[in-house]
Parts: structure tokens; sequence; C-alpha cells
């Protein structure tokens, strides 16, 4: 136990002291922040594009008012097309928005004319027929002296409320479904990740112990197995310690950088709407918000954080013992043991391809029983954890889980031990399969 | 059994299907300097992987001073195999200090003993470079103090000169002397048999996976002699000489001759003088080990 304490510290110490981990782990936070400042300088450039704009309402439709918008001037004028066209570099205008007379109240179609050199931009255009589609229902509702009080309230907004059958059942809101999605896509891609970088270092370590001829040496004084647990448990700490540090960090730096680059709540909304595509407008979208925050932090956290570290011990115990068995089989060359990763590669990049179909339908038959598989679960189950999935489907996975790690390390181990002193032999499967069944 | 530091008995490995032991048994007397030694593939590595406790032999006891080998015995074991390396990101003093701290030292002992040995090596001030940083032969020496830093019983030196320059070779090989004379016993494995002739005073001979001859070197020597003479002399040698024993080889004032039976050398040797020979020198020519070592390995 001594020598596994022994094996564990040197193997994270060693990593952690490292320049290149200071340096990953400081910068991409960093690379996360600078991200964010250039996607927000890119939306503010967008909306600096000033814009001035003459309208003729020649049938007084808008009654002189319409309201401006940042970056976007609007003024009416007495003034006949023709002339305003001849005289056009005259006048500071970058173009003339010509609003004719309605003639049939009734018609539900209706063209305005605007003149300029430029084309003008979409998010220009959709605001200006937003702005004259609400002027003339204005008009309308006057001409036709219809009561806007009851107009209004045939615009019947519906909204649907998910509730529990059971008196005391867990209620969710109408936003539950959006926000554990999003919570349990970024699981899902963090265990992804995690199993990758932190799996492919483990095998490195390995590989590098081997084509060193050190594990000779370690292996007079300690057993395989410890060697390779030890290596295990302290890369694992080492993945801990950067993931946690990039979750204060990231979102830290994220915000100073919104504060000092002063990005108002308009340009994160830009940003928000032009990735999600949604057409929320703004009110809509702060109430959202509120909810949204208020969601959040219903969530059950305290049993979601414990699960997700445990999943992500489970599945990089699993995974990195696999990777460490397979480095212990390949040579000095790693192009020529690719091949024998592929078999660990590809239940991750299948499990992660579930995990965006879960999040989607957390309670399909496909995501439950993926969430159960230990392959899988690692990746699926915490993406399916914000939707609180029923307590025996956590509680099957997790025992599934924390069997087959033990499992799983003590096969590896068992191929391990006589991968590590086979030299200059191209390895097979079928002999890794062959030698756990050697004797000691 | 107590007189021996190690006691193999009928030890058999299989890997696959391939026999890489069959049957060895030797014993290691305590203290000596002993030779393990056979052609590449004989199944050395494969012996000394079992009593490093490496490996486990499929059947077969292995004793260490007496004891059946277990879990404790690493510790009192130094192994330097023939293919050694280092970490190359650490720091020579940190890294001597995780491998002695694995062999069951403390902290405050680990420091003593490697404290101990720079002074020994003249390397006081390497604690803090990097492994990396040191040539080739710089690190040969570290690897030899982490196999000597937990004052192991038993030392096993697998080819411990191979890749070694003369100097180094010369340092090592007063070390092992000097251990030897501390009452470790040390196991040296090895093809090269001028090595073993200058430091080893028992040897087991292992090809196949079997052992073909055990013993001490002198005793083996004088097994396989042949009863060849090599005289150096002055003046003219008697025309019956060949009619007395087997002229082998001869050059200027030197000659080579083989006789039946031990005792016919002093009769030689008188019947040389009579005739008036000057003799220089007469000795008797043993087989060196390099040349029993391929006679028994072809034989």
């Amino acid at each position: 136990m001594d020598k596994l304490w022994l094996i564990i510290k040197r193997e994270y110490l060693t990593r952690v002291r490292r320049r290149s981990f200071i340096i990953a782990t400081l910068l991409t936070p960093l690379a996360f922040a600078v991200f964010f400042v250039v996607v927000g300088l890119i939306f503010q450039y967008e909306s600096d594009d000033t814009r001035r704009i003459a309208i003729i309402d020649e049938g007084n439709v808008l009654k002189k008012s319409i309201k401006d918008e940042k970056n976007l001037y609007f003024k009416f004028v007495d003034v006949e097309l023709d002339v305003l066209r001849d005289n056009f570099h005259d006048f500071d205008y970058d173009g003339i928005l010509v609003i004719p007379r309605v003639k049939d109240l009734m018609a539900r179609n209706y063209t305005v004319y605007y003149y300029s050199n430029k084309q003008p931009t979409l998010d220009i255009e959709s605001l200006i027929r937003e702005r004259v589609r609400e002027g003339v229902k204005d008009y309308k509702i006057a001409a036709l002296e219809l009561d806007p009080a009851q107009l209004e309230a045939l615009d019947t907004k519906v909204a649907l409320e998910p509730e529990p059958i059971d008196e005391g059942g867990q209620d969710a809101s109408k936003l539950t479904g959006a926000i554990a999605a999003g919570i349990g896509g970024l699981m899902g891609i963090v265990m992804y990740i995690v199993v990758f970088i932190y799996g492919m270092m483990v095998m490195r370590s390995v590989m590098e112990e081997k084509t060193n001829r050190i594990v000779e040496v370690m292996i007079s004084s300690v057993r395989p197995f410890q060697l390779m647990l030890g290596k295990i448990i302290g890369v694992g700490a080492v993945g801990l310690t950067q993931v946690a540090i990039w979750a204060i960090l990231i979102p830290t730096i994220v915000l100073i950088t919104s504060l000092v680059f002063g990005f108002d709540s308009n340009t994160q909304m830009d940003m928000a709407q032009s990735s999600a595509a949604a057409e929320i407008n703004p009110e809509d979208a702060e109430a959202m918000l509120a909810l949204a925050i208020e969601e959040f932090n219903s969530l059950n956290w305290w049993s979601i954080l414990p699960l997700f570290i445990f999943f992500f011990l489970g599945g990089f115990f699993l995974y990195s013992s696999l990777f460490a068995a397979v480095g212990s089989a390949m040579g000095d060359d790693l192009g020529e043991g690719q091949s024998l990763t592929i078999p660990i590669t590809i239940p991750v990049v299948i499990a992660f391809y579930i995990m965006i179909v879960a999040i989607q339908a957390p309670n399909s038959s496909l995501a439950v029983w993926s969430s159960i598989f230990p392959l899988f679960s690692p990746i699926v189950m915490p993406a399916r954890l914000a939707f609180s999935p029923p307590v025996w489907e956590v509680v099957l996975s997790v025992v599934v889980l924390a069997a087959s790690s033990v499992f799983f390390v003590w096969l590896s181990g068992r191929i391990y031990r006589v991968g590590i002193l086979m030299y200059g032999k191209k390895v097979t499967l079928k002999e890794l399969g062959k030698w756990m069944f050697y004797r000691d | 059994m107590s007189e021996s530091i190690l006691s193999l008995d009928n030890i058999v490995k299989t890997y696959d299907k391939n026999v890489a032991v069959d049957g060895v048994s030797f014993e290691v007397p305590k203290g000596s300097i002993f030779g393990l030694l056979g052609p590449n593939g004989a199944g050395k590595t494969s012996l000394i992987r079992i009593i490093t406790t490496i490996t486990r032999a499929d059947t077969g006891v292995v004793y260490l001073d007496g004891e059946k080998l277990n879990n404790r015995h690493p510790e009192q074991i130094g192994y330097m195999p023939e293919e050694r390396g280092l970490y190359r990101k650490m720091k020579v003093g940190d890294h001597l200090l995780y491998l002695a701290r694995l062999k069951g030292l403390s902290k405050e002992q680990a420091k003593a003993q490697i404290g101990h040995w720079f002074e020994k090596f003249e390397i006081e001030d390497w604690w803090n470079k990097k492994v990396e940083e040191l040539s080739k032969g710089m690190q040969q020496k570290i690897q030899f103090i982490a196999t000597v830093v937990h004052q192991p019983k038993l030392l096993i030196l697998d080819e411990p000169f191979s890749g070694l320059d003369p100097v180094n070779t010369n340092l090592i090989k007063d070390e092992i002397h000097g251990l030897h004379n501390q009452g470790v016993s040390i196991i040296f494995s090895t093809h090269r048999m001028e090595q073993v002739e200058e430091v080893c005073e028992n040897i087991v001979l292992i090809n196949k996976g079997r052992n073909v001859l055990e013993g001490r070197v002198k005793d083996i020597k004088n097994q396989f002699k042949r009863n060849r003479f090599r005289i150096e002399y002055e003046g003219e040698l008697p025309a019956g000489l060949e009619e007395r024993a087997d002229i082998v080889g001869q050059s200027d004032h030197a000659i080579t001759i083989q006789v039946e039976e031990e005792s016919r050398s002093n009769e030689l040797l008188q019947y040389l003088l009579q005739h008036g020979v000057f003799i220089h020198a007469f000795n008797e020519i043993l087989p060196t080990l390099n040349e029993i070592f391929i006679q028994q390995v072809r034989g």
C-alpha cells in the first residue's frame, strides 16, 4: 500500500510540476477568453455600421413616428422622391424608404421601397419590415375603427407546464428539458474529452516506461499491477485537478473579460440568438433567462455533482486501464500499435453519438440501456443526470460501472504484466487475449 | 541450506508452448560471486525474473537465504537488468530516492545511502540534475547506485558491463569487489567468458533451459583439462620427444604438448633436462571457460 502511494505520488507530481501541464492548464481558459472576446468584438463590429434612412411617407401611414434603433436612424422628410434621388449625394442619407398609401385596408400584402447604393443588410431589412408592420397594423386598426384591447386579447400565448402524476413527484418547468439538455451535453462532452486525453496519457506513459527500459527495474520492486494502478490513479488525479481548475477558471475569466470589454446583454443575446438560431424577442428572453437561472439552481446538484465525479472516475478507470493494456503491448513505434487502440476508441465514439441522441430523448430505450452498459454509461449517464432519471436506473448504472471498472482494471493488469516485458514483437489482439491466461 | 543464499530446485517455466526453463536446479553459496552463464536465449533472463519475483515458476521452488521466495524478498535483492533505463525527466536525486523507497527504505535512510554513494562516486552536485542531462556513462553510475542503494543481500547483475566504457567498467568492478568483501552475494549473468573468469568463483552453465554444468570455476577447469603443457626453452629439442607426447603447437623457442596422463609431465620435464634443454617456463594450460562453454553448448 505504501508503495502504491509512492507510485501515485510520483505519477501525479511529475505531471503536475511539468511546465507543459501548467501552461496547458492556464492557457486553455485564456484561449476560451480570447475566443469569447473575439466573438464579442465580431458581433459588436457588425452593429457599428451606422445607417441614416430618410422616410417618405406618402399616406402618413406611420404618423411621423418610428422608433430609432441602435446605429439606425430614421427621419421623415417632405421632399419628392425624384428630388431626393437626384441630390442623393448632397444629403447625408444612406437610404430612402418610400411608404406608399395603404390602398386596400383588407389586403394582407403591402410593399415598401428602399432606395440605396448599398443593399440593405439582413438585420436592417428585417428591422425595417418589423417597424413598418407595426405601423401599418396601428394604421389599419385606426382606419377600421377596431378596439386595440380586443385585438390584443385575440393573440393568446399558450404555455405547456409539465406536472408529475404523483402528488410528491418532482415538478418540472417548461425549461427543464432545455436546461437539462445543455448541462447533460456539456457533461457528456467533458467525459468524452477526459477519457481521450487522460486515457491516452496513461497509454503514452506506459509505452514510455517500456521503451525506456525502466519498467524491469520497477517491477523488481513492485508488482506490475501496483505500477499500473498507481499510474492510473496518479493520472486520474491529474485529470481531476485540471478539470477542477478549468471549472473555476473558465467561468471566472469569461466573466472578467465580459466585464472588462463591456459586452452588454444585447451583444450576449445576439451571440446566444445567432448560435441558437432562435427568434425570441428580448423581453421574453430576459424572462426566460431568469427562469433558466432559477431552473439551473433548482437542479439537484448535491446528487448530480457526486454522480458526475463517480462516472468521471469509473469511466476513466475503465478506459485508461484498457489504454494501459494496449500501451504495454506496443513497441517503440506508436504508429504500429495504433490499430490496437481502435477497439477502445470505437465504443467511446459510439457512446458520444448515443449521448447526443440521449439528451434529445433521455428516456428512450436506447438512452436507458446504453446508460447501463458500462462502456457507454460513463458518457451517456452524466448527460442524462439533469433529466432526473429513475433512481433504479442510476443505481444499476453505478453498480454495473463500479463492477466493470474493477473487472477491466484486473483484466488489463493481466495483459499489462506480460506486455511490458515483451519486446520486438508485433502483437495482435489475439495475443493480447492469450496473455490474460498466462500464469504469473 | 543456510550456506546458500539462493537455492533453486527443479524450476520449470513455460511461455505459451515454449519451455524457457526446464528443470533447472543450482545453489549459490553465501557471499560468493556466482556466474550464471549461457548463450542468448538459454533461459537466463527467465530464471532471473523468477528469482527477482517478477514472474513465478510453473513448478519448482526457490529459496532465498533458506526461506521460500515471498513478497518481502524483493527488498533484499538488487537487480540490474541488461536493458536498463531511468525516467528521463526526473531529477537524479529524486529518482534514486523514489527507487530506494520502493525498496522499503525510509526517506531518511534513503537520503543517507544516496549521499554515501554520491560521495563515493564524487557526484555530490548531481542531485538536482535531470536524468536526460546526463551522459550515458553517468546514467550507468546512477543505475548502479539504484541497484545497491537498499543494501541488498543478493545482487543480480545482468550483463553489467555491456555498454560501459573502460573507466566505468573498472569503477563498477571495484564496487562489485567491495560489496563482495562486505559479504554481499552476487549473481553475475553474462555470455562474456573472460569477465567470468576474472570475477566469478562459482558458475552454472545453462543451455536450452537446462543446466549443463555447475561448480567451482577451478574444479570445472580441472575437470576439462586435457594435460596440455607449454614449454619455453633454449637449445635443441631431442628427437625422441614426439614419441613421448603429442606436439599440439610449436613456435620459436616455445612448444605446446599434450600427454596422456598428468603424472607424465614430470617424466617429460626430466627427459628434456637430461637432454640438455634449457627450460625457461613449464606451464600447464587449463582450458578457458570460453572453450568449455563452446564445447558444452555445441556438444
